[in-house]
């Protein structure tokens, strides 16, 4: 790997972090104003404790030869050295963006009624039990050896999130007055703004993930430029015409939704792939934040109806478009550039895989934890504000204290 | 008697509503944003296609003293500057009052307005 690569890798992993506080504020805009802080601090402190898992064992745990699980013959970066002018490093670091945001994924789903405490537990357990496995099997090990194909982490990231966070809404239940008692978004700028910071990050995630600069990064770069834009383009359309009005969340919501979906298809697909699948996913999760309703489970900030949904979508979408032949690539091609129905199977299989991984497992990581510290705030707190009485703090003080 | 005019309007109806106090002479004004219902009812607004209703509305709330001889003209004075003829113009209502104190002088009633 040659020094612009390095280069390249480490810009990347900064981008990645970057999009912590724009989740962040991403899904505190959307919150309570008496619950943003908690918001935030559950985001934040991903990336307090995953990168120095990451150091510890966990990237260890992610690769090496076996097809199912690492080993521990790089714990604390052990026989790494810097002969290779850093690569290797670097992309540890960068991957361990990767793993810290992951779980802050899931965050949206439990706002406004989940002990601090519960989360600051279940976030290094998720990783070691829920993520690492999927992450090898994806990018190394058993799924990816039958073909199946996830650029920069649809299937590993997303639709392995979305689940857990579906999982994770179903146990901890319903905020106090849900759905007929709950506030509109605090504070939409707040989401404008953290809807920004992610689709700049999102260049670092997606274009990062060729792990080299190449054609591929370049592609996929403007993959991620065109199924973000085409999510948002499509989901205020959808809006405009049913409920009469195009607003900045539909808009926020249609860009991530495209962003989710072309993720793990940005090094696979080119010329109009991208604006395709963006356009689906805006209008796909655009109906899939509904479905909550319709079943009665409180995932707060619809981590389920934009990043299980968008992930599995554009996921699927490969099946449909990967182009082997654009990439000079050693992948199999998609159905509509002569690979038949196969890669289309191997995708929804390997989501399938991950979806039976994440969800039992976050159910009894979860069960664990409520038996020993329980995971809910008690009633009382959620009218207080979670700011106040989890953290002692609150984001917008009035003149009189 | 010095009388005090308590008044309801359309936020955007501030800077006229001033302009034209100062116009007529009157020396001071309070200001508050509050919320509330009246006729016009709440609003509604729509995230992710779910509507959310807001019962209570935000508008200005003004207060201010005046002396007896500039009563009716400040009160005409803020009912021309306010109205627009729509509903959710607001409303205004007079009381009198006690004692006025300065609060740097000690002086009372009109002298302190």
């Amino acid at each position: 790997m040659g020094p612009a690569s390095v280069l390249w890798i480490m810009l990347s992993a900064a981008l990645v972090l970057f999009m912590i506080p724009g989740l962040a504020f991403f899904y505190g805009g959307m919150d309570h104003g008496r619950n943003v802080l908690n918001m935030l601090m559950m985001n934040f402190f991903c990336v307090l404790i995953v990168p120095i898992l990451w150091f510890a064992f966990a990237y260890s745990l992610s690769t090496g030869d076996g097809s199912f699980i690492g080993n521990f013959k790089h714990v604390f970066l052990s026989g790494i050295d810097l002969k290779d002018g850093g690569a290797t490093i670097a992309t540890v670091a960068f991957l361990a963006m990767f793993a810290a945001i992951t779980p802050a994924l899931i965050s949206g789903s439990v706002a406004g009624r989940m002990k601090f405490s519960a989360w600051a537990v279940f976030v290094p357990i998720w990783l070691i039990v829920v993520y690492v496995p999927i992450f090898k099997w994806v990018f190394g090990g058993w799924l990816a050896d039958r073909g199946s194909l996830d650029f920069a982490g649809g299937t590993a990231i997303h639709v392995n999130a979305g689940a857990a966070a579906l999982a994770a809404a179903l146990l901890l239940g319903k905020r106090r007055g849900w759905p007929e008692r709950t506030h509109p978004p605090h504070s939409m700028p707040l989401v404008m703004i953290g809807t920004g910071i992610l689709w700049f990050g999102w260049f670092g995630f997606n274009a990062g993930s060729a792990l080299a600069i190449n054609g591929q990064a370049a592609q996929a770069f403007m993959n991620t430029f065109l199924a973000a834009a085409a999510g948002g383009l499509v989901w205020v359309l959808v809006e405009w015409i049913r409920d009469g009005h195009a607003t900045n969340l539909g808009a926020a919501s249609g860009i991530v939704a495209g962003l989710v979906a072309i993720t793990p298809a940005a090094g696979f697909v080119s010329g109009v792939a991208p604006i395709i699948i963006g356009a689906i996913a805006g209008a796909v999760c655009c109906y899939a934040v509904r479905i909550k309703f319709k079943f009665g489970f409180d995932d707060a900030l619809d981590v389920v109806g934009v990043h299980f949904v968008g992930g599995f979508v554009g996921s699927l979408t490969i099946g449909l478009f990967a182009n082997p032949k654009f990439f000079d690539g050693e992948f199999m091609a998609g159905l509509f550039y002569g690979g038949g129905f196969k890669l289309l199977f191997e995708q929804f299989f390997a989501n399938v895989v991950a979806v039976a991984w994440s969800f039992p497992l976050t159910l009894v990581i979860l069960l664990g934890i409520k038996a020993v510290i329980g995971i809910r705030t008690d009633p009382q707190a959620e009218i207080d504000g979670m700011d106040i009485v989890q953290h002692a703090e609150e984001a917008y003080h009035s003149v009189m204290q | 008697m010095p009388t005090l005019i308590t008044a309801i309007i359309k936020r955007s109806r501030l800077d006229p509503v001033r302009d034209a106090l100062q116009e007529v002479g009157a020396a001071g004004l309070t200001v508050c944003e509050v919320r509330g219902y009246g006729r016009q009812g709440g609003q509604v607004e729509t995230y992710r296609g779910t509507e959310y209703r807001s019962d209570f509305i935000q508008k200005l709330r003004l207060d201010l003293v005046v002396a007896d001889e500039l009563v009716d003209v400040a009160i005409a004075a803020i009912k021309d500057a306010a109205a627009t003829g729509k509903i959710g113009d607001g409303k205004l209502w007079s009381v009198p009052v006690d004692r006025v104190v300065r609060l740097r002088t000690g002086e009372e009633g009109d002298e302190a307005i």
